[in-house]
């Protein structure tokens, strides 16, 4: 589930199809150009390996117990180019409410759950652990409403 | 044998991304006694040369799995110390 070479999303797809699935979603994060306005060259993921591969672990069988579906998921460690696959995920079922609902529960228990760290390479050579708890959230719509001008 | 018969009670400490980097380590050797929660092994390591960027409420995992800050902890056992998470 963790790999440092390059993900294929179609190899994903085929582990998880089957003649009695008839809906197939799948997730892919790429690395982006930028982050909160800054110009972003590159990155290095790095991870807790053992348990991450435990929680990945736990998130297949509990998602394919939650819904009646097979999936599959790689997260990418080491480094890695903008545009390069970071994460990806392949779910099948027997329908399409389940395929996207299991698809969604997979990639934002990951994010959640599993022990991955990110390094941040910039256009400047400066580098950064990316920390999402200290990065501005959204507005919410709340607030939005709360706020009139 | 007589070695490992000898060696003071440990208890394993991981350290990764920022963390390892603050405090200059992957991994530690804490002498276990004193050590009786995680929480116990966080402040040991907030105490440490350069450990006073990790979070006082960071995440903690014993044995690989997620535990909160009052988990028991044992010798042998391996506590991780992490930064928040950013995978995906």
């Amino acid at each position: 589930m963790l790999t440092r070479d390059p993900i294929h999303l179609e190899a994903l797809l085929s582990r998880v199809v089957g003649p009695a699935r008839g809906a197939v979603t799948s997730f892919a994060g790429l690395v982006r150009d930028h982050h909160e306005g800054r110009a972003v060259t590159g990155l290095e993921y790095t991870a807790y390996e053992a348990m991450a591969e435990a929680v990945c672990g736990e998130l297949i069988a509990e998602t394919e117990s939650k819904w009646p579906v097979r999936v599959a998921l790689s997260h990418r460690l080491g480094r890695l180019v903008v545009g390069d696959v970071a994460v990806a995920i392949a779910v099948a079922g027997e329908h399409r409410d389940e395929a996207f609902a299991a698809c969604r529960h997979l990639i934002e228990e990951l994010k959640r759950r599993v022990p991955i760290w990110k390094r941040e390479r910039y256009d400047d050579g400066t580098e950064v652990w990316v920390d999402p708890t200290t990065q501005a959230a959204p507005v919410s719509e709340e607030r939005e409403g709360l706020i009139p001008w | 044998m007589a070695l490992s018969g000898t060696s003071p009670p440990t208890i394993r400490v991981r350290l990764f991304a920022r963390y390892a980097e603050l405090l200059g380590t992957e991994a530690l050797e804490l002498p276990a006694a004193g050590l009786a929660t995680a929480g116990d092994v966080l402040a040991r390591v907030r105490a440490l040369p350069g450990g006073g960027g990790v979070g006082a409420s960071t995440l903690l995992a014993v044995n690989l799995k997620q535990a909160g800050p009052d988990s028991r902890v044992s010798p042998g056992d391996e506590v991780a110390v992490l930064p928040p998470l950013a995978g995906g």
